[in-house]
């Protein structure tokens, strides 16, 4: 029987860490990814898990312990926001191409400048192309069951690379909501014992990792590494089965809100994806076919899928919660739409920013995106492809 | 047992020949030194920063070592390590381990003094179980021989050149072995590795076997950086030591104890003339800088002294 809880995503997430029982973790404070560690580090206090727990001296050591005690031979987790993140930047790398299946939860904040400690997504965005596979969550029940995915599919012997669990900063990390939470040992199950093929701590077949490599050898890992980001695909799939089956909660590469008819939507990612559910259902209820796509999985990107899922739409807006400075949309924009070439060429696209800074983000306003679609929509035309939403201009 | 060097080269070595190292470089005569300490049932972790070391010895799809190697990155062997070690902490909690592992980390000045300094402070500060060895060549070779904090006053790199407004660099090298005493920590040492081995050695053991964090300073002369005549390493090394440039001491639970007192303390310009890197200080223009080197060489040496209480 599953156990019904009211936590936050925070307490969610140090709830999964605590059932998942990892061998480390190594993290470092920041708002508001803060509380993991320290929830955590209690479980560790109060004899709860087997981790060692290791309070390094900034998250680049974060990184590159998690990098040089996985590569030991230990599942590994840890948890950061924003400068955190960014300060990862080169450890990042580093571990998807040692093939570590390192996890971590990013409890995603505003990067600086100017500093802020509130939600947008320019923190995980950054990291997109370091290799790293990247789920979204719109809320602590995702957050919970993302996580616990996510240690089966970076060690699945096909995949074998970093995770990154990415939820909203106060939004889904401080919010207490109802939860489902599995049992201890389904989830010990679930997951299964980790056995790496090579390690540093396999003593009678010592391993050289992290070789300089010229020319001759560098492309060839790094194609070997794109495979097995394809590869990462089928996996999600295939682990997001098994969990349906075990929690009868169905995960996929995006979820599709009211789309079977719908002729407008709009594409969003994380907590605002809730807010605009409701506004779908308003204009539903005025007769509007109006839906929603939520992405889940960023990277690997489900190009095909998505652009087909966008096929009979008239009009989409791809609402981005981070921004690009490319001065043509924000990264996830700029990706759908790349798909959408191939698969959804008569859709009109159009880009919205919106939220930076942890900028409130109300169902009026979405409300005028839906506006603007059916305007597309009504005139045949696009008027403006690039917008800011919720900004005194 | 008393130290036999002809009899420990007999254990098998840890690390290869056939690596790309430049002949005469000090740097892989520290890491045999270091390894061969190592009891031979005893596999090791070695982790490796960024730098002539680790280019030189892990070139893909070659390795020469023997032993667990790990290179992440540049500035954080130490916190690549550390994270190594707990999770053989981690492991040995639930039988997942078998015999017993040793921690290494190896780092030039470059990647301990400057940019791995933040990294090693806090390895050593949490307390793991490993040992990190600086091998000090004095500035970042790898890149081509530009200056580090742990470049000497005066001498001439690549950043740091001597020109006709400014003699090389202007700042004395940072006092990084004092600095990892502070730590606190239950063995600092710094070595070099000269005639027999056996300074080297014996620390490199008692680093490797003494229970928590531990750290070695060792002078890894780089006769391109320095500029000296390839076969005269040794002889390098022995003036680093007789001038008092390089003291060897150790720091056992915080107690100071010097290794070696010179009965003729030699005055530092013998150290000096041999290495083109401090050329420009023999012309006329820059007459008293030796001097300058001189005092502070002193001053080191007599508060070394009386930590060690040999005043
Ligand atoms: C973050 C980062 N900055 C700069 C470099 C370039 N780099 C590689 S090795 C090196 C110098 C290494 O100097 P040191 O640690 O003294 O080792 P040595 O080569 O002298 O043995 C530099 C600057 C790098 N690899 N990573
Ligand atoms: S450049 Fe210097 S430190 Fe580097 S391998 Fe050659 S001699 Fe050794
Ligand atoms: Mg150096």
């Amino acid at each position: 029987m599953a156990i019904k809880d009211k936590l936050s995503g925070n307490e969610a997430i140090a709830v999964a860490m605590r059932q998942i029982d990892p061998d480390v973790v190594a993290a470092f404070p920041i708002t508001p990814s803060t509380e993991v560690p320290q929830y955590f580090s209690q479980f560790v206090a109060n004899g709860q898990v087997h981790t060692e727990f290791v309070a390094v001296e900034s998250e680049h050591s974060a990184m590159s312990a998690c990098i040089g005690a996985e590569a030991a031979g230990a599942r590994t987790m840890t948890a950061t926001s924003s400068q955190g993140l960014a300060l990862m930047w080169e450890m990042l790398y580093i571990a998807a191409s040692l093939r570590l299946p390192i996890v971590m939860s990013v409890i995603n904040r505003a990067l600086s400048g100017p500093i802020n400690i509130h939600n947008d997504h320019s923190d995980s965005m950054g990291a997109r192309d370091s290799g790293w596979i990247q789920l979204y969550c719109e809320n602590n029940q995702e957050a919970y069951d993302n996580l616990i995915q996510a240690i089966r599919i970076a060690e699945h012997k096909d995949v074998q690379l970093p995770v990154m669990v990415c939820y909203d900063g106060f939004i889904t990390s401080h919010a207490v909501e109802n939860i489902e939470l599995l049992e201890d040992e389904k989830v010990k199950a679930f997951i299964g014992e980790y056995k790496p093929e090579h390690y540093l701590l396999d003593k009678d077949n010592p391993i050289s990792m992290g070789p300089l490599d010229m020319p001759a050898y560098y492309f060839e890992h790094k194609r070997a590494q794109a495979e097995a980001m394809k590869n990462a695909k089928r996996v999600i799939l295939e682990v997001a089965q098994e969990f349906e089956k075990l929690t009868g909660r169905k995960y996929g590469y995006f979820e599709e809100y009211k789309m079977e008819d719908a002729e407008v939507a709009i594409v969003i990612m994380n907590s605002t994806a809730g807010t605009a559910k409701f506004v779908v259902n308003e204009l539903r209820k005025q007769g509007v076919k109006a839906g929603l796509i939520k992405m889940r999985v960023f990277r690997p990107f489900p190009f095909e899928e998505l652009g087909k899922a966008l096929s009979h739409l008239k009009a989409v807006a791809i609402m981005d919660k981070a921004d690009s400075f490319s001065t043509a949309g924000g990264p996830l924009f700029t990706e759908v739409r790349s798909a959408m070439f191939d698969y959804a060429r008569d859709t009109k696209a159009v880009s919205y920013i919106y939220g930076l800074g942890g900028r409130d983000v109300r169902t009026d306003e979405i409300m005028t995106v839906y506006q603007d679609l059916l305007e597309i929509v009504r005139t045949g035309e696009v008027k403006s492809t690039f917008n800011y939403l919720g900004v005194r201009e | 047992m008393a130290y036999n060097l002809k009899a420990l080269t007999e254990k098998e070595e840890r690390i290869t020949g056939g690596h790309r190292m430049c002949a005469g470089c000090g740097a892989p005569i520290v890491v045999r030194t270091v390894l061969r300490a190592l009891k031979p049932e005893d596999h090791a972790v070695v982790g490796v920063a960024t730098g002539c070391l680790e280019v030189s010895t892990c070139l893909y799809p070659y390795t020469a070592w023997k032993d667990s190697f790990i290179h992440s990155a540049f500035e954080n062997a130490a916190a690549t390590v550390s994270g190594a070690e707990a999770a053989y902490r981690a492991l040995a909690k639930v039988g997942k381990v078998k015999g017993t592992t040793k921690f290494i980390a190896f780092g030039g000045d470059g990647g301990t003094y400057d940019i791995g300094f933040q990294a090693l402070s806090g390895a050593m500060e949490r307390g793991h179980d490993m040992v990190y060895v600086c091998y000090d060549n004095e500035a970042y070779m790898n890149t081509g021989i530009q200056r580090s904090s742990s470049t000497p006053k005066y001498a001439d790199t690549t950043t740091s050149p001597a020109g006709s407004a400014i003699p090389g660099k202007v700042q004395f090298k940072k006092d990084l072995t004092m600095i990892m005493a502070s730590h606190n920590i239950p063995y600092v040492a710094q070595s070099a590795p000269f005639r027999n081995l056996k300074d080297l050695y014996e620390k490199a053991e008692k680093a490797i076997y003494t229970p928590g964090p531990a750290f070695l300073n060792v002078l890894a002369p780089c006769p391109r950086g320095w500029r000296y005549n390839t076969p005269q390493l040794m002889e390098i090394v022995r003036l680093a030591i007789e001038t008092c440039v390089w003291p060897l001491y150790e720091v056992v639970e915080g107690k100071f104890i010097l290794n070696y007192k010179p009965k003729n303390k030699l005055p530092v310009v013998e150290y000096l003339k041999p290495q083109a890197r401090f050329r420009h200080l023999f012309t006329k223009e820059n007459e008293g800088l030796i001097e300058e080197i001189q005092k502070e060489v002193d001053r080191r040496w007599n508060r070394l002294l009386e930590l060690c209480g040999e005043a």
